[in-house]
């Protein structure tokens, strides 16, 4: 059965670890559903976060063959419960005015920040994990949005 | 005081001596200018012109799989470094160490689509084991050493280093690293000893138990032993296409090649086993038939040195990362500790059981009074056994009959394209096998397709007084394919006749020796023509078009749906 997978993978930080990493998704056939990359506070490493739908057969392969690449230093695979997701969304909304209240509220309700303010449109950004992203989606749809933006997830191992 | 500066070119060639190369494969071109310069002035190292770029990466392989040492290759930018991809995908497949150096245009036009540039490293990336684009002079000297030893350790493979041209030029101060620090690079090479116990108690209350050799086998060395393993609890050995040679084939404990061409008794062996040890082979197709139907009924051992090939392709119970040797000597070392064991009557059964069934063989048929192609393959085999000869083939039937036909008891000596298969490998590498060894006798049996991928390779043996007697199996026919539309497309023969030249009138304008055999008793005077010849030899074997490869266990079908002749019905 295919299932969500979160994997953290510690790399060298150099020119094209990024795309060997890419292509061994692509050249086995599987979709990354999101990824980010940073370098860590040693910046002679970067961290890629991936996540990806596959079953347990196939992330254990994909897991092996990421570790077979040189630049590669470490692989987990974080699955949702031991790990701590987090993810950035950003969405403007063209806000009328008899709504305007009613998009506060929501951001007051979901733990979403107003950060930009202008006579057409709110901007809200919230840090959060799947859950609260799908029900913030939810609360505003009814009012259209102009842009939505997620950053893709960062993780860290629970404990 | 300061330190001697030397030109990257030179760096590169000092690099090389310092790794102990004698030898490299290459052909020159704009951007390496300055390490042809190089050569020039030297004599450490000598280098063979090719005739394209792809055969000097397959004669590295056969110099590497000869000698065990990695196998060297140049070639300049753009359509010289396009040029080496099949190579580098073969040797990566076959898991055999090269280092390839290609040019590059200079750092700053590169992505620019300057005069010869190719992105080589983002072209390999998913056929080599890794690949470096140097983009200092003062990384030159690490990223080889690198190079070599990311190559020639774990599971070896090819590794490309990218070279642009301003590199090649600029100066540094030369110092060749001693030791090789890789972070993310730790290749596993002692069992785990629990492992090793679990997998020794299951061999011990086995009762039909099955190894099967892969080419890893060769690859550690361990043929020895594989061998004593397999002797001291009186375990039979089939072997893969890459592992022929790990396990004496004159052994009786031998069952010879298993899978799609393999021998009938040797699928059955496998199939029924209630215990399969597996070292060094990576499950291949080929060799599993129908994968879930492959070892349903077995317990399966699996050691291998890649972790990646362990539980790809078959389940795996009891999985052991290491290196073949190293495991198999711990697990010989264990059970000599205690006595052994033997339950006779138990294994005498299984032992009985696979004799029944080597009963049942393919006999080879010869649909016309033609010289048989089988025929001139087991001629060439026994008259040339005397001679320990290495000898390489190309792809298709050919190929195959040798698999059956030619027994070898020592690794190294049968060099062959298995897992990307590719036609026009046989030639260069066996060009490559005769600069390795140069007191062997080299063969390289080639089917009348493939020999016409890299027959311009003649030339380099007559520039280096290289001999290489060429057997061409000419059917007329991309004949294994041509076996597969007989079979499988209503005997289709699409696209499949193919024509050739006059070999003898080819090998004779080369200046090399040039044989026509059409009868049978023409085929020891001219083999004997042949090794009494200096220079390399063309035989061309005028055979039946429409001999087919059997045992053959149609892809897709389990193991044990052995078709042994035409007659039997695909079902
Ligand atoms: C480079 C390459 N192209 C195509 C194939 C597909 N192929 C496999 S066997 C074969 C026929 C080989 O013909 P020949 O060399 O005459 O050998 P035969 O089977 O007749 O002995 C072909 C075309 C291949 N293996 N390699
Ligand atoms: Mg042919």
């Amino acid at each position: 059965m295919s299932t969500l997978h979160t994997l953290s993978i510690l790399v060298t930080n150099e020119a094209g670890v990024l795309s060997r990493v890419v292509d061994l998704f692509s050249g086995r056939g599987y979709n990354i559903e999101s990824l980010t990359v940073a370098p860590t506070i040693d910046r002679n490493y970067s961290r890629i976060t991936i996540t990806t739908v596959a079953t347990s057969e196939a992330i254990e392969q994909i897991c092996k063959q990421l570790h077979r690449l040189i630049p590669v230093l470490k692989v987990s695979d974080l699955s949702v419960n031991e790990a701590i997701e987090r993810e950035i969304v950003m969405v403007k909304i063209q806000v009328k005015d008899e709504d305007a209240d009613k998009i506060l509220r929501i951001a007051e309700v979901t733990g979403a920040k107003v950060i930009d303010i202008t006579d057409k449109n709110y901007t809200l950004r919230m840090v959060a994990d799947e859950k609260q992203i799908q029900a913030l989606i939810e609360l505003i749809k009814p009012y259209g949005y102009k842009d939505f933006v997620r950053s893709g997830k960062v993780a860290i191992a629970r404990g | 005081m300061a330190k001697e500066m030397f030109t990257g070119a030179q760096i590169f060639l000092k690099s090389l001596e310092a790794q102990g190369v004698t030898e490299i494969f290459g052909y020159p071109g704009g951007v390496i200018l300055n390490i042809y310069e190089a050569l020039y002035n030297q004599d450490k190292i000598k280098h063979y012109l090719v005739r394209h770029e792809q055969a000097a990466i397959h004669a590295a392989e056969g110099y590497a799989r000869v000698s065990g040492r990695p196998g060297v290759a140049l070639v300049t930018s753009g359509p010289g470094a396009t040029n080496t991809v099949t190579g580098i995908a073969n040797a990566y497949y076959d898991g055999y160490p090269l280092v390839v150096f290609t040019g590059q245009v200079s750092t700053e036009q590169i992505g620019n689509d300057a005069f010869q540039e190719a992105d080589i490293i983002g072209i390999t990336r998913s056929c080599c084991k890794h690949n470096y684009l140097v983009k200092d002079v003062k990384d030159l000297a690490r990223v080889i050493r690198e190079a070599f030893y990311i190559a020639t350790t774990g599971k070896p493979g090819p590794v490309v280093i990218d070279m642009p041209k301003d590199i090649l030029v600029a100066k540094a101060p030369f110092e060749y690293p001693k030791e090789v620090k890789l972070a993310g690079y730790n290749p596993t090479y002692k069992g785990h000893p629990l492992q090793i116990s679990k997998a020794l108690k299951l061999i011990r209350e086995a009762q039909r138990p099955v190894i099967i050799s892969g080419g890893g086998v060769l690859q550690a060395g361990a043929s020895y032993e594989l061998t004593k393993l397999a002797q001291l609890l009186e375990i039979p050995v089939a072997h893969t296409l890459m592992g022929k040679g790990t396990y004496p084939e004159s052994s009786s404990q031998s069952l010879g090649m298993l899978g799609m061409h393999g021998n009938y008794w040797a699928n059955y062996a496998v199939v029924h086993a209630d215990v399969i040890i597996a070292v060094g082979t990576r499950f291949n197709d080929r060799i599993t038939g129908c994968l879930k139907r492959f070892a349903r009924d077995s317990q399966v051992i699996h050691i291998d040195i890649d972790p990646c090939s362990i539980s790809k392709n078959v389940k795996v119970d009891i999985p052991i990362v290491g290196d073949a040797k190293n495991v198999l000597k711990a697990m010989i070392e264990e059970l000599t500790s205690k006595p052994i064991v033997i339950d006779h009557t138990v294994k005498e059964k299984w032992l009985n059981q696979i004799d029944e069934w080597k009963k049942k063989r393919a006999i080879p048929e010869c649909p016309s009074d033609k010289l048989s192609a089988v025929k001139v393959i087991k001629t060439i085999y026994e008259y040339t056994k005397p001679f320990h000869p290495i000898v390489t083939t190309e792809v298709g039937q050919h190929q195959m009959w040798c698999a059956q036909f030619f027994k070898f008891d020592e690794p190294r000596h049968f060099i062959t394209s298995g897992g990307l298969g590719t036609m026009g490998f046989g030639f260069p590498a066996a060009i490559g096998a005769a600069i390795a060894n140069k007191n062997s006798l080299v063969l390289n049996i080639a089917g009348d397709g493939s020999i016409q991928m890299n027959i311009q390779e003649l030339a380099t043996c007559m520039d280096y007084g290289l001999k290489v007697v060429n057997c061409v199996i000419n059917n007329g026919y991309l004949g294994m394919v041509r076996q597969w539309q007989e079979k499988l497309f209503n005997e289709h023969y699409s696209q499949t006749k193919i024509s050739s030249p006059d070999f003898v009138k080819l090998a004779e304008a080369y200046g090399a020796k040039g044989i026509r055999v059409e009868k049978e008793q023409d085929i020891v005077p001219a083999l004997k023509e042949a090794m009494e010849s200096n220079c390399s030899v063309f035989i061309d074997f005028v055979v039946e078009s429409f001999e087919m490869v059997y045992p053959w266990v149609l892809a897709g079908q389990p193991l044990n749906k052995v078709l042994l002749s035409n007659d039997q019905k695909v079902c």
